[in-house]
């Protein structure tokens, strides 16, 4: 039986912080996004498709994709966060980028580049997900033409209770063994673009987990949709 | 049995469900995923009968072939000039497409088109690389000079135009203003200060709310308003000074390629050989032949 038998906020186990979604908030890009999900917040802006520079990175084939994830420096517990690309920063600006190109068509761009850039004023875990989350709501935005959305939120496993949406809190657990598994999905086809793990879980409770957050991925498509349908909404 | 999820001039978003079941067909804008239609665009959706398309709402500007834009000198090169296109790609103007004198070898190109100057140019070509060529002759092409620029939404250019001019024409009229709109969403202004800030307001109007219905006689109201003056909404004048693309409102999807069918080279019947004694005669004949 699992130590875990009510979450610290009273939230269901299966269901997500409160989430707000806006497309349209950076007015100088070509396309931008605000992704809040319980206390974590993350803006994207799209610039491009735009010249490639350095002219080495060019792909006379097809478009490239850049992603920037960036943490500001008072976006954590009150420890001042190092800004600039560090180790995991650099990591997770490779995850995001591979998490949103299954969707994205840039053939028609040979030798251009769309850059991607996150940024989060507010962490309380689960922030690679909300970049995800927000950088394909400004994809959007910017008339980028993609498939799908990309949907983005982690799953969790404490001590043998699968979690949905884990926050700080749940995330530093330490009565048990605490998986913490941040998924990327695309809606339509069920595709995972983005499966990382940290901690333990079995084989079948992963699989159990893929299951059971394919419903909450295709409500958070809706609420992306619906952000970047507001921006056009007649007052 | 099919069934339509959408209204017709709707907003949809990527992996939106358009239609479900197998009559509809996607078009621009729209994919087919089993037997549902998905958005893959951001745009206002046309439903055409059985097509289903969009028309987008954002994006860069795309160079295309007889587009006429407005650039700006970005370098000089040997044999001609760079341009920047608001576009992913930069232009290449040609020196035997930049003026009808003939430019001799070795002549200082600033004489023609300094660095940052705009141009009034039209796209000759666009290779699949997207290497873009552009020429300042022709009716309208040419150097700007005075005046002011603004950047505008590509996709809002044939609002911004209107039907055969008529919106652009509109602002040219009460405001005093000279006008250019280039399809690559750079638009050039000039006239008396007060009224070219109007001009500009009016233009930054125009592209928040053109997808809200009424929007020539918002525009109209909003002229009058600002400008104190009765607006006449008057007969688009064909082929007006620097807007002579404008007719072309809405931009027709580009012609499919057709390789025309192959003919096998079939080597002429050699001429018999005549005399050329009487020549006059003979030209004809050979015409004739041809026919």
């Amino acid at each position: 039986m699992s130590k875990y038998k009510k979450r610290f906020d009273g939230r269901k186990f299966d269901e997500t912080r409160p989430i707000e979604a806006e497309a349209g908030v950076i007015k100088k890009a070509d396309g931008s996004a605000r992704f809040k999900i319980g206390n974590t917040v993350a803006y994207a802006a799209v610039y491009g498709p735009r010249e490639l520079f350095p002219r080495n990175q060019h792909d006379p084939k097809k478009g490239k994709l850049r992603c920037n994830y960036s943490m500001m420096a008072f976006s954590g517990t009150g420890e001042r966060i190092r800004p600039g690309p560090n180790r995991r920063a650099k990591e997770i600006s490779m995850v995001t980028e591979k998490a949103l190109l299954p969707v994205v068509d840039l053939s028609d761009y040979p030798n251009a580049v769309v850059d991607v850039f996150i940024e989060l004023p507010e962490t309380d875990a689960g922030s690679r997900c909300a970049g995800i989350c927000a950088a394909s709501i400004a994809l959007a935005d910017a008339g980028i033409i993609m498939k799908d959305m990309v949907a983005s939120v982690s799953m969790g496993n404490i001590d043998g209770q699968l979690v949905l949406d884990l926050d700080y809190a749940e995330e530093a657990f330490e009565d048990g063994d605490v998986a913490d598994i941040p998924i990327a999905m695309i809606p339509s086809t069920g595709e995972l673009t983005l499966l990382q793990m940290d901690g333990f879980i079995s084989p079948k409770d992963l699989k159990k987990a893929i299951e059971l957050v394919k419903k909450p991925m295709e409500k958070i498509a809706e609420i992306q949709r619906k952000a970047v349908q507001n921006r056009y909404k007649v007052k | 049995m099919s069934k339509l999820l959408v209204k017709n001039k709707e907003i949809i978003v990527p992996g939106q469900v358009v239609a479900e079941g197998m009559d509809y067909l996607p078009s621009f804008g729209t994919y087919r995923l089993k037997d549902k239609i998905l958005a893959n665009r951001l745009g206002v959706v046309m439903i055409d009968g059985k097509v289903i398309k969009a028309i987008p709402l954002a994006g860069r500007y795309k160079p295309r072939r007889n587009d006429t834009i407005i650039g700006r000198v970005i370098d000089i090169l040997m044999s001609g000039w760079r341009v920047e296109t608001n576009s992913p790609y930069s232009a290449v103007l040609p020196l035997q497409d930049a003026s009808f004198d003939y430019i001799k070898k070795g002549t200082d190109l600033t004489k023609y088109f300094g660095l940052d100057d705009y141009v009034v140019a039209k796209i000759t070509n666009v290779t699949s690389q997207n290497l873009v060529d552009i020429s300042t002759k022709g009716p309208g092409l040419r150097k700007l000079s005075g005046g002011r620029i603004l950047y505008v939404n590509t996709h809002k250019v044939p609002r911004i135009i209107g039907k055969q001019g008529s919106m652009v024409s509109m602002i040219k009229d009460t405001t005093g203003c000279k006008i250019t709109v280039g399809q690559n969403g750079i638009v050039w202004i000039q006239g008396e200060p007060a009224m070219e800030i109007i001009a500009v307001e009016v233009i930054k109007k125009i592209e928040d709310e053109s997808h809200i219905p009424g929007l020539t006689d918002n525009i109209k109201a909003f002229l009058e308003k600002k400008t104190g003056k009765k607006v006449v909404i008057s007969k688009p004048v064909e082929n007006s000074e620097g807007n002579s693309y404008s007719e072309s409102a809405e931009r027709p999807a580009p012609k499919p390629f057709v390789r025309p069918a192959h003919k096998p080279f079939v080597k002429p019947a050699p001429k018999p050989f005549t005399k050329p004694a009487s020549k006059p005669v003979q030209k004809t004949q050979v015409k004739g032949d041809k026919k």
